[in-house]
């Protein structure tokens, strides 16, 4: 069950999208969420979208892998067109009892909801395409202007990518922790949600004591390897910018600038 | 000189109650004395709690000794200023091989020892080619090491020193949690470093089969050097091994069952070819 979570998931293919400079990748996304809460009319709506259609046809991530990572949200997607639904003041559309649908409504839960699958639609992209290696180098270089200002950039990163490491290794050993304490009778499937929640205590404990006793022997194997921090570390795979990638942020600003347009005279 | 050399190396740990208080030292390296020459292969036996890994970690400055002193390659351990200098000529392999990748690839965590000494990029790059060949891992250079056999995960782990070039590899019982084909794997890696790149390779173990072909044997016992000579030496004498609560080699051990019962066989059979020969000259005469 666990591992069907995609968040983080990477897509091996070969497309232009996948070989572009993580930094890019990283400004360019962050420039796309801002645009879609810059945006607020449907013209700027087609927009985005047509932008981050054109994005994932050049990527080469099969369509119905965007929607699978849609999947987990359409509870929390139809919550906000429900409530708001319900909830905005405005002229009345449907009314029985004490609950009115209202016009305002409709549009701004359906305004919401697209936002929200654009966003996500948007960023499940950028790491479909990167590898999360990649991905923490890049936030690194981005970030290492912060070290002046004493935080520890070099170091979040490596503690990135060590939890990143671990994950699938910590899965498997939560597998293995679960099955020794079903073999001893414990009941994980059975009763409410508070006995279900207790029932966890038995595979979070030792699952933690094992996680600090691996963390314990990796900072040894790091240190035998001289392991110092950030200071003087060299770099296998250096980030170096190419063509393309100029060519990406130029037009990662035009499209900022359309929305910004859109916004003012639309 | 060696290339390691413990003299009269003590190392004690304060023992602790359940509340934190110091109840008692324990002695967990006694008096050791060991010297290693420069392209040797060496064993330490021993059981669990024989001292073993507390004398492997002084060697990579993981611990620094109590009284006595460890130099390597003439670098006193205990100099604080030596310290990344001595971790980078003895690099040491641990027993878990998930604990001690760094890396999420094969080729990054070979990578990540010259990242840390700060080779330049491409530099780094022909040392991890030229680890990665070493031990036949080449083509493993773009898996995950997650999907990797555990005898597999040790090689990287190796390679993964040996692109730090040091003068020696301390082996901290690498096999302890593979399997017998993944220790195989791992010691044959470890005995062609010795023999083709001449690096200096400490074994610390528990399993006397992976022993006999290393020059010198040193048996620990209760934080004491109980013995030490070449293989031939050690295995002589089955029932020292045996009141040590070492498992002796199967074959070594029937040989000198054999022997016991009035066969004329020699005194120390290390392999299976060598006990055929030893019983087919037995019947001959």
């Amino acid at each position: 069950m666990i591992r069907e979570i995609t968040i983080g998931q990477y897509y091996d293919a070969e497309s232009v999208i996948h070989r572009l400079d993580p930094r890019v990748k990283l400004v360019a996304t962050l420039v796309y969420i801002i645009s879609i809460f810059l945006v607020d009319n449907p013209v700027g709506y087609a927009f985005v979208a047509a932008f981050m259609i054109v994005m994932v046809g050049l990527s080469g991530v099969p369509v119905r892998y965007i929607v699978k990572g849609l999947r987990p949200i359409m509870i929390i997607l139809f919550i906000t067109v429900l409530f708001n639904m319900l909830l905005t003041p405005g002229r009345v559309l449907l009314s029985f009892w004490k609950i009115n649908v209202t016009w305002e409504g409709i549009r701004i839960g359906f305004t919401m909801a697209l936002r929200l699958v654009l966003l996500i639609t948007g960023t499940s992209l950028m790491t479909l395409t990167t590898t999360p290696n990649n991905l923490t180098d890049a936030m690194e270089r981005l970030l290492r202007p912060l070290t002046r200002l004493h935080v520890p950039v070099h170091e979040i990163a490596m503690m990135m990518s060590i939890a990143l490491r671990f994950i699938p290794i910590l899965l498997e050993e939560t597998d293995i922790i679960m099955k020794a304490q079903m073999a001893r009778g414990a009941d994980f499937e059975n009763g409410d949600l508070i006995k279900r929640a207790k029932a966890l205590v038995p595979i979070l404990v030792p699952l933690f004591i094992s996680a600090f006793r691996r963390a314990n022997d990796l900072a040894m194997a790091m240190e035998a390897r001289c392991y110092r921090g950030g200071e003087g570390r060299t770099k296998m795979k250096p980030l170096v910018y190419a063509r393309r990638d100029y060519v990406s942020y130029a037009i990662t600003w035009c499209f900022l600038a359309g929305c910004v347009l859109i916004r003012i005279f639309l | 000189m060696g290339i390691i050399t413990a003299k009269n190396l003590i190392y004690e740990y304060l023992r602790r109650d359940d509340e934190g208080n110091v109840c008692g030292k324990t002695r967990a390296v006694d008096c050791v004395d060991v010297d290693v020459r420069p392209g040797e292969f060496i064993s330490i036996l021993g059981h669990n709690g024989s001292g073993k890994s507390t004398l492997a970690k002084h060697i990579n400055a993981i611990l620094s000794p109590t009284e006595g002193e460890v130099c390597v390659d003439g670098l006193n351990t205990a100099d604080p200023a030596n310290t990344w200098e001595v971790r980078q000529r003895a690099g040491m392999v641990f027993q878990n091989p998930d604990n001690q990748i760094i890396g999420q690839l094969v080729e990054e965590d070979v990578g990540f020892g010259p990242e840390n000494l700060g080779v330049p990029t491409p530099e780094i790059w022909e040392r991890v080619n030229e680890s990665l060949r070493l031990l036949g891992m080449l083509d493993f250079r773009m898996r995950s090491p997650n999907k990797l056999s555990g005898g597999q995960k040790q090689r990287v782990s190796i390679a993964g020193v040996l692109a730090m070039h040091p003068k020696c590899i301390i082996l901290d019982e690498p096999t302890a949690m593979l399997d017998p084909n993944g220790r195989k794997e791992v010691i044959r890696a470890a005995r062609a470093l010795n023999d083709v790149e001449k690096i200096t390779i400490v074994l610390i173990t528990h399993y006397m089969e992976e022993t006999i072909y290393s020059d010198k044997i040193i048996v620990m016992d209760k934080g004491h050097v109980a013995m030490q000579g070449t293989p031939k030496e050690i295995f002589s004498q089955v029932e020292k091994l045996q009141e040590l609560r070492l498992n002796v080699p199967q074959v070594t051990l029937l040989a000198h069952e054999l022997k016991k019962q009035g066969m004329p066989i020699p005194d120390c059979v290390l392999t299976r070819k060598e006990l055929r020969e030893a019983i087919k000259d037995a019947f001959k005469s």
